[in-house]
């Protein structure tokens, strides 16, 4: 248990605790969540008509609704905002297929 | 199957002589889990370990032994049971043989990764089909890559002596690694020898038990998860650091070897040199099947041959440097063992293991592989003769034999291999 050479979370072999055991309750919410994500969803704000599908479908909660202002382009002017949380956001594209207004485009990840 | 090996009575610091009693393997297991005071054992009957189960369940019954004896309904609940009772913090102990031991196979896995220190005793035997409850090597070498640590014993005495070792090895704070401790199927499991007991106390003494706190255990004021899920970002690395222990284990099984004979005088390698000094031509053997050999070394030294012999004592961790180092100077090995290895290049386990070690080091000389006494076929001295008649072949002609020879195999022709 004192192999982890004083840093909170394990970095490499060396100091993961022994046999993967996990002595940090609740640490679920520290760590990444998306790591596997091959392509991320980008709203385009301007395009995206507040219907809520895309909040409705995604199947890890990953969309937020933000009480945020939006005045698109040609002037019209929205109440919400929808973004992408992308600590949870896995990159399955459901909401972009569910967008009726192809308002959401899947940008490849980069490593 | 008389052992080479005395078992000299002790007198040392500790006082009185150590009883002698006559026990089988099998008891001399249970005698040795007894001895080691586990907290909790379980146990499903499968022959030729049935006298395990059944002397540990007597030693409970009459109060020998305190210790939570669970009665499981397979081979793979007494693992599991056995691995989570470990877990706790207990001093744990179960037994198995062939099938049950494939039965337990998944569970081998999580005992040893999970770095549980659970002790095992294993009586070898064959694998069907056709069913057969004879011994031979197939069960053992089939978790050789299950990252435990086997000991191969070679008569009743050592039985005893490499369980009491296993504790010392297996909770071991830089070790923590599951032990196996092998048995013949009959051949030790339900033979009688002379077997010198150690006093619980001086068990005690040599492998205490550890206070729970020394080792992550379960415990509901310290919560931990066991058994967590690794995806592909820290598997690797969990795997790694299971290879490492492995490697270093070495260094922890030579300690209590080495303190065992200070205590009980009775002094264990990695391997056992038999002959070796002068040795021209060599065999490796493990378990009962060394004693044999023997038996075949002492003739044909009559007869002039300079003959030695090789025992395996501990299996996993392979202990490479030794053998390279005994079998250096020879002009040929041979390996004998009691399993196949369907389809490998050649098909004998150990002599996979023996080559490897020799070639890495560039070490290149006429080698023979054997496969003998398989499902419990009897072997003789004078076949074991022949087989280094063999090998002598080879170092004259400086030539390896592809191909294993399978020894005292029935054919039409009549021939002694095939
Ligand atoms: S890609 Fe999948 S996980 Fe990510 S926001 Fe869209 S629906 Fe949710
Ligand atoms: S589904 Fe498309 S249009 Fe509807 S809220 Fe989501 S991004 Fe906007």
């Amino acid at each position: 248990m004192e192999r982890y050479l004083g840093r909170k979370y394990p970095q490499g072999y060396e100091d993961i605790p022994l046999a993967a055991i996990v002595p940090w309750p609740g640490n679920t919410a520290e760590l990444p969540k998306h790591e596997w994500r091959t392509f991320r969803p980008v709203i385009n704000q301007d395009k995206c008509v507040r219907c809520r599908l895309c909040w409705t479908y995604c199947p890890d909660g990953a969309i937020v609704e933000l009480d945020k202002e939006y005045v698109t382009s040609t002037g019209r002017k929205y109440k919400i905002t929808f973004e992408v949380n992308y600590d949870y956001c896995k990159g399955c594209g459901i909401c972009a297929n569910e967008c009726p207004v192809k308002a959401i485009e899947m940008v490849p990840e980069e490593r | 199957m008389a052992s080479a090996v005395e078992t000299k009575p002790v007198e040392k610091e500790l006082g009185k002589p150590h009883e002698r009693i006559a026990a089988t393997g099998g008891e001399a297991a249970a005698y040795a889990a007894r001895d080691a005071d586990i907290d909790v054992a379980a146990i499903y009957p499968i022959t030729p370990q049935t006298p395990i189960a059944e002397k540990i369940a007597e030693l409970v019954a009459n109060g020998e032994l305190d210790a939570e004896l669970i009665h499981v309904e397979s081979e793979h609940s007494a693992m599991s049971a056995t691995i989570a009772a470990a877990a706790t913090g207990a001093r744990v102990f179960t037994a198995t043989a062939s099938q049950g031991l494939e039965l337990m196979h998944e569970m081998l896995y999580i005992a040893s990764s999970l770095r549980q220190p659970v002790v095992m005793a294993l009586a070898t035997r064959a694998l069907s089909a056709p069913i057969n409850i004879w011994n031979d090597y197939a069960d053992a070498m089939s978790m050789r890559d299950t990252g435990w640590i086997m000991i191969f014993s070679e008569n009743v005495q050592e039985v005893y002596d490499n369980m009491i070792q296993a504790y010392y090895i297996a909770e071991h704070p830089d070790v923590l690694l599951p032990v196996v401790v092998t048995l013949d199927g009959f051949i030790l499991s339900h033979t009688m020898e002379a077997l010198e007991l150690i006093p619980r106390d001086e068990v005690l003494a040599y492998a205490p038990k550890r206070p729970r706190s020394y080792r992550p255990v379960l415990d509901p004021d310290k919560p931990i998860s066991i058994g967590v899920l690794g995806g592909p970002n820290w598997y690797y690395e969990a795997k790694i650091q299971h290879v490492l222990a492995l490697r270093e284990s070495p260094r922890i099984i030579e300690e209590a070897a080495r303190l065992f004979e200070k205590r009980f005088g009775r002094s264990y390698g990695f391997i056992e040199k038999y002959m070796m000094d002068d040795a021209e031509v060599a065999m490796v053997a493990m378990g009962a099947t060394a004693s044999l050999v023997k038996a075949a070394v002492k003739r044909l030294r009559k007869e002039g041959v300079k003959a030695g012999m090789i025992k395996i004592r501990v299996y996993r961790p392979f202990p490479a440097e030794e053998i390279v180092k005994a079998l250096e100077n020879v002009k040929a090995v041979g390996v004998l063992n009691r399993a196949i290895a369907y389809g490998a290049p050649v098909e004998e386990p150990l002599f996979q293991d023996v080559v490897t070690a020799l070639a890495v080091r560039g070490i290149m000389k006429p080698m023979v592989s054997f496969v003998h006494g398989m499902g419990g076929r009897d072997i003789f001295v004078r076949e074991i003769v022949d087989m280094y008649k063999k090998l002598l072949d080879a170092a004259r002609e400086g030539k390896s034999v592809t191909r294993t020879l399978f020894w005292g195999v029935k054919n039409l022709e009549g021939k002694p291999y095939i």
